[in-house]
């Protein structure tokens, strides 16, 4: 395929410069030629445009709360497209396409949060376990074993119930539950790193496990999660959507994807003579969610053939 | 290693790790506060207001966490979990009441789900880098991208909405009054297989029309996980020598690919079907609500939302024990299968 073309054209080029940066290079013009992570770029960005944007795109009625929808008046019934309401809105009036604006702020929000705390925790649990190894790794990895055993969909609306409802408490369960993922891949890579020779010779002139672990290992096996964290941004939203349209994440009538498509339940048969009069309500915000993780799934899915080792260079 | 050595420390090892599940879900269950959890103990529908402190005091729910966990297990054991206010009965009752339902579902979707992901997934190996293999695997990554409720309410909306079939439920209103006289006999709960008992192919029919749509949405969400794994180990198998072997002398390539290559590219599948099954019993949380069946998912659903705690804490610990149990299962049918896994 086309990668032979490209590892002949780094051989006669001689890329000079350190190893690590060349190899960089290498996969990015990899990702970069697969048409998909391109979409899946372009999506990313629409929605990082429409949160970083979104009191210009939508200026809130109420700055110091800007996630509550918007409504003019509390008709139940809700009203198609039109100019005052570019998408329609669901019933009681809320705007839909304020709430597609600002639920982006709350995807990335959402996303950001659980897989940043995921990557910490996963990062220290994963040295701990990976480099000291023994007692310490049989405990923290049967721990995540246990963690495995439950479905996270069923385990996250629990744990929500006992929490309380609620956005923070859907953020904190996810938190909770996806840590052992991280972990996992950290260790494992540690694992590798930690038996190299450079490590025995940091050792042998003296460095504490300390520098070792932050100066040598760690920079070399943080890729990894870094990846896993950029394919787990669109799981991590779907879930939180899900448990918003379960009615354990916001409430109705803030700016949240899934809490949105909660709402219009009740609207998915229209009136005899126009049985799809409720398109909008049924189909924009849910394809809001989809785009969101399909966005995301893209690149993962790039990203992971192109650093994969055993799809890499074929 | 000897399968029987294996198979025992396998089993010593789900022992652990229930009893780790046991451990986190009540962890869980003591976030809750006692007025809460108290309901567990409560066999009937109303409690008195008055007497929650005394139960409380009663139960010893404010006892250290230990002396109770043990006390929760021994019930546990015992087969007291407490009584279900979504299900209006007790937890057992319920749970009689609506596994049948889920599991008819389940067992009509995960067969499909896997021929469907085979077959595409043999489809783009074969044809890999080609129009239908990209259009397979765009279609996959759609699939996973897409919210299961989102999904289900499209297909509602467009089926039973705009065609005026495929209605929701588990069946016809007619079907229901039948299910429910006096004349039907009950004997698994599956409303199919009830059907064919009672001799009435009228209800096995109806009841397959109502079954139809949620599982054409659990095909297109979960196929694609089995076509993406079958494509990339049949990639791997399609690499073999004997493949090339096979070709050389002159094997029909149909042949080769559809014996020789899938029969040894459907191992990893058998390991990822377990975890298919489990993760459909568990989505039916979002599938049962959307298509309205009432089995354990839309339970789930009705419990967290009206803070059934007895009903809730059951059904994370059934998942539970089914994922754990599923996960054993697979891993005895590959060491059977693979002697390479026994000695690892």
């Amino acid at each position: 395929m086309s990668s032979e073309v490209l590892t002949t054209d780094i051989k006669t080029k001689r890329p000079s410069g350190h190893p690590g940066w060349n190899e960089f290079v290498f996969s990015m013009k990899r990702l970069f030629k697969n048409p998909l992570t391109i979409i899946g770029v372009v999506i990313i960005l629409f929605f990082v445009v429409l949160a970083v944007f979104a009191p210009i795109l939508a200026p809130p009625p109420r700055p110091h709360n800007p996630f509550l929808m918007p409504h003019k008046g509390w008709q139940i019934q809700p009203t198609p497209p039109s100019a005052e309401n570019p998408l329609g809105t669901l019933p009681s009036q809320y705007d839909i396409l304020y709430g597609v604006i600002w639920g982006s702020r709350n995807a990335f929000r959402i996303g950001i949060a659980v897989v940043a705390a995921n990557l910490l925790v996963g990062l220290i649990l994963g040295s701990i376990a990976g480099y000291f190894g023994g007692i310490l790794d049989e405990i923290v990895m049967r721990i995540a074993d246990i963690f495995y055993a439950i479905p996270i969909l069923v385990m996250a609306m629990a744990l929500v119930v006992a929490l309380g409802r609620g956005l923070k408490s859907v953020v904190v369960v996810l938190i909770i539950l996806n840590w052992p993922t991280y972990t996992r891949v950290v260790r494992s890579e540690i694992l590798v790193v930690r038996n190299m020779d450079y490590i025995l010779a940091a050792r042998a002139s003296g460095a504490s496990h300390l520098r070792i672990l932050f100066k040598h290992v760690l920079p070399n096996s943080i890729f990894s999660a870094i990846i896993v964290a950029s394919m787990n941004v669109g799981v991590t939203v779907l879930i939180a959507a899900a448990l918003s349209f379960l009615g354990l994440g916001s409430d109705s009538g803030y700016a949240d994807w899934g809490a949105m498509v909660a709402t219009c339940r009740n609207y998915i048969v229209g009136p005899p003579e126009n049985r799809l009069a409720y398109w909008y309500l049924v189909f924009i915000p849910g394809f809001t969610i989809a785009l969101f993780v399909l966005g995301w799934n893209l690149l993962g899915d790039a990203v992971r053939d192109v650093f994969d080792p055993r799809m890499r260079r074929r | 290693m000897s399968l029987l050595n294996y198979i025992i420390r396998r089993l010593l090892f789900m022992i652990l790790v229930l009893f780790g599940v046991s451990l986190l879900v009540f962890s869980v269950l003591m976030l809750i506060p006692p007025g809460m959890r108290v309901a567990a103990y409560v066999t009937s529908e109303k409690i008195p207001p008055d007497q929650i402190e005394a139960m409380i005091e009663l139960y010893g729910l404010n006892d250290p966490a230990p002396v109770q966990y043990f006390r929760w297990l021994a019930r546990i054991f015992r087969g007291d979990l407490g009584f279900s206010a979504t299900a209006e009965a007790p937890v057992i009752e319920g749970f009689k009441k609506f596994f049948p339902i889920t599991l008819e579902l389940v067992l009509y979707s995960t067969p499909l789900i896997i021929l469907v992901g085979i077959w595409l997934g043999t489809t783009g190996a074969v044809k890999k880098d080609k129009p239908a293999d990209h259009a397979i695997r765009i279609l996959a990554i759609v699939g996973y991208s897409l919210p299961t409720f989102w999904l289900g309410l499209l297909l509602l909306m467009f089926f039973y909405g705009f065609l005026g079939i495929f209605p929701p439920g588990i069946l016809s209103v007619k079907g229901g009054e039948v299910i429910n006289a006096a004349g039907w006999n009950r004997v698994t709960g599956l409303i199919t297989i009830d059907a064919i008992i009672n001799w009435r192919w009228d209800i096995f029919l109806d009841a397959l029309y109502h079954v139809a749509l949620p599982t054409i949405n659990l095909i297109i969400l979960d196929s694609a996980l089995i076509m993406r794994l079958m494509r990339s180990s049949m990639l791997e198998a399609l690499g073999q020598d004997y493949v090339r072997t096979a070709l050389a002398k002159g094997a029909p390539s149909r042949v080769v690919y559809h014996t020789h290559v899938r029969r040894n590219a459907l191992l990893p599948v058998i390991t990822i079907s377990g975890v298919l099954f489990a993760g459909l019993m568990a989505g039916m949380v979002i599938t049962e609500t959307i298509f309205v069946r009432k089995g354990i998912g839309w339970w789930m659903a009705r419990a967290a939302l009206q803070l059934d705690v007895p009903a809730i804490m059951f059904n994370v610990l059934f998942l539970g024990l089914i994922f754990v149990g599923v996960n054993l299962i697979v891993d005895l049918i590959y060491a059977a299968i693979d002697p390479r896994i026994r000695l690892g």
